[in-house]
């Protein structure tokens, strides 16, 4: 057993960190909630992707640089350790890039990928509706048979970026008659600014418009944009949660990197004489180490041919509330100053309110947890 | 970078679980807690045979060479077991002896304790992350007691003093007179790494508690039915059962780690997890066994008496939490 990584790793690591050096911006983008910030931050995708760092996972075909797991877990150490602005594209390359991998044909990848590694084409998701959250499987908006593609209608919501997205995944009931409900759904992509989308922003709760609803009448996808069989939609999409919840969603970087921002405040404003803040100082900064090293160890297990499954769901649990309680330390330390709207602060910890809620709630998840990795058998909700 | 246990690491844990998993320990536990040290000390036999007490001693002595991954495995099956005794403090005590560099102490303890044959415990000055208790001193064959000035001297203990849980049996050490066995800035070194050996090792030994107490607790909300139906298939009761596995799979690997590393940071995040996850599945039994769980008739008591002290034991959650934060580096990213 060891966590030392080899001079290639090391070397990789070296390559990123003197690249983000350069390149990063010296003050921080404007919030990418917002139609200014949305577009600095593709401008920051693109100028991500001119040197190959936007999607380092990815073969070179596509625009990536081909590397292991445990290299793109180090590219986004070094990523959020620079401070580096957030990932606008992330939905693409976290949810549907792996689906393609997976799913699609050659073609639709060609198609599809290189826009999406550039930022020039930026996906949101479009999987829950008013009536189908965590019950995702009862959704209603269908896809009805045409010439040469499908015809889209139905309402979506929560759709994460689509305020200011270009194109959007989801699936959509295509065989109402299906002898059950998670058969009969088809996984599909569709642009936004198709005739017969009405894409209407939601406030999130600090009022920046982070999702949004979509209305769809009869709006048109061609059959190329189907991805695997019509019929299939439930499987392909369940195939790929994992990503989300587990390891490509969030990486170690990302609280590594905050929890040496809360230390750093901590040394500068914590009053020495509160050792209960101290405390909780002191759990954030072992949290994002377990973090990291229950990452490695899955790293490990992938690398040596297992599977990422329902242990993707511990993830999702765990960081997800790390990450609010991370943040309520620092707003706990920065006193009155923690109301300030501009702060630091401020908008991270609204972000973090949202994740035991998205990429299906905790609750789903403890369900998981219990049934799957436990054995305990199934009940009512 | 392969942060997992080798085959050979999970087969010497596997084969230490199937030998306690025969050896009847929860009698044995019950026998130590009423004074009766026999089926304790025979399962001290069975456990040198596998090697486990090798793991803390130089190969010129008998032993394996210091391997505290391999140590940690074997205590986490130990915590899993319930196993009695001073197997932390004998660990410790071996490698206090070990990293002296006196050959002569070493050849006269060594052996025993790698064999089975001797027991051992201890009490470190606090900057080692000692207390005041020594644990089974009555049962140990050896006590030894280092002072704040770097002495080490052999001990008699004092007046046994019960503790929470009745199989840990307590009691303060009085250091011989005259000369002592060893003494100086190499007797302040050993016995912080013996401190450290022995924050790491309970911090294992409560990892095993949290499983067999999260194990048992799973099988017996199977089987409990209420309203027609298994309470297991109940949303309040799965919960509960989900976060305690979160906890005690996130601390897991920070054992692994502390480890590898031996690093006082490390160690201690793994001390402050483990014990909280060994105390968190400990309240997550009771609640969920209801009240036959606050019973000392049923075994899971044995587990849930445990935990509290092995979460306090070699290092209070604040006083690793003290040296996590001591051991940043500024400025390190």
């Amino acid at each position: 057993m060891d966590l030392t990584q080899t001079a290639d790793v090391e070397a990789f690591r070296a390559a990123a960190r003197a690249w983000l050096a350069d390149h990063v911006p010296a003050s921080p983008l404007p919030s990418l909630e917002t139609r200014e910030g949305f577009a600095a931050h593709r401008e920051w995708e693109a100028r991500l992707h001119a040197d190959r760092w936007s999607v380092v996972s990815w073969p070179e075909e596509y625009g990536g640089r081909g590397v292991d797991l445990v290299r793109w877990l180090v590219f986004e150490e070094e990523y959020w350790a620079a401070g580096a602005p957030g990932r606008v594209s992330q939905n693409g390359i976290s949810l549907l890039a792996p689906t393609l991998f997976d799913h699609a044909t050659p073609e639709q990848r060609a198609r599809v990928l290189p826009p999406m590694a550039s930022g020039e084409v930026v996906w949101a998701q479009a999987w829950s509706e008013p009536e189908a959250g965590s019950d995702l499987a009862s959704l209603t908006s269908r896809a009805v048979r045409t010439d040469g593609g499908w015809l889209l209608s139905g309402q979506k919501t929560w759709s994460s970026r689509a305020a200011f997205a270009d194109r959007a995944f989801g699936i959509f009931r295509t065989d109402p008659d299906a002898p059950e409900r998670h058969r009969g759904l088809t996984y599909l992509m569709f642009d936004l600014r198709a005739p017969g989308v009405t894409v209407r922003p939601i406030g999130r709760l600090d009022g920046k418009p982070a999702f949004a609803e979509l209305f769809l009448d009869e709006v048109f996808v061609p059959d190329e944009d189907v991805i695997g069989e019509p019929g299939q939609g439930w499987r392909i999409a369940m195939s790929t949660t994992g990503n989300e919840r587990g390891l490509t969603l969030r990486s170690p970087g990302r609280f590594l990197a905050a929890a040496h921002r809360l230390t750093a405040l901590w040394r500068e404003q914590g009053d020495p004489a509160d050792t209960a803040l101290r405390d909780r100082v002191a759990d954030a900064v072992v949290g994002a180490r377990a973090y990291e090293l229950f990452t490695w160890a899955g790293a490990s297990r992938f690398a040596a041919g297992g599977a990422v499954g329902a242990e993707s769901s511990l993830n999702k649990v765990f960081w997800s509330e790390y990450d609010i309680a991370l943040h309520e330390t620092a707003l706990d330390l920065l006193g009155a100053d923690a109301e300030l709207a501009d702060g630091e602060w401020a908008e991270p910890w609204i972000f973090s309110l949202a994740g035991p809620i998205y990429a299906g709630t905790n609750e789903i998840q403890r369900d998981i947890i219990a049934e799957r990795l436990l054995g305990l058998p199934k009940g009512r909700r | 970078m392969r942060f997992l246990p080798t085959d050979e690491q999970s087969d010497f844990a596997r084969t230490l679980r199937s030998l306690l998993g025969t050896a009847q320990v929860p009698a044995a536990v019950r026998a130590w807690a009423d004074g009766e040290y026999g089926p304790g000390l025979a399962l001290r036999s069975r456990l040198a045979g596998t090697g486990l007490f090798a793991l803390a001693a130089p190969e010129a002595y008998e032993g394996a060479g210091l391997l505290p991954l391999e140590l940690s495995l074997g205590f986490v099956e130990l915590g899993r077991a319930g196993a009695p005794g001073p197997v932390v403090e004998s660990a410790a005590a071996s490698v206090l002896l070990s990293e002296l560099g006196d050959e002569a102490l070493a050849k006269r303890f060594l052996p025993g304790l790698v064999a089975g044959e001797a027991w051992a415990t201890l009490t470190l000055p606090g900057e080692s992350g000692g207390g005041p208790y020594a644990l089974d001193a009555d049962a140990a064959t050896y006590c030894f007691t280092v002072s704040g000035a770097g002495e080490l001297r052999p001990a008699a203990p004092g007046d046994a003093l019960r503790s929470t849980d009745p199989a840990r049996r307590l009691s303060r050490l009085a250091p011989a007179g005259g000369e002592p066995l060893a003494a100086g800035p190499a007797v302040a070194r050993a016995a912080r790494a013996a401190g450290l050996w022995a924050r790491l090792l309970t911090a294992a030994q409560c990892l095993g508690v949290a499983e067999a107490l999260l194990e048992r607790t799973v099988g017996y909300v199977k089987q409990r039915t209420q309203f027609g139906t298994p309470i297991g298939s109940f949303q309040a009761v799965k919960h509960r059962l989900a976060d305690t596995l979160v906890a005690l799979e996130f601390a897991r690997p920070l054992v692994w780690a502390a480890a590898l590393s031996l690093a006082p940071g490390d160690v201690a995040a793994a001390k402050l997890r483990c014990g909280e996850a060994a105390y968190r599945a400990a309240m997550t039994a009771l609640q969920l066994h209801g009240a036959v769980g606050y019973t000392e008739e049923l075994d899971l008591s044995l587990w849930l008496r445990k935990a509290r002290p092995l979460r306090d034991a070699w290092g209070t959650p604040s006083a690793c939490r003290a040296e996590v934060l001591r051991s940043l580096t500024p400025g390190r990213r």
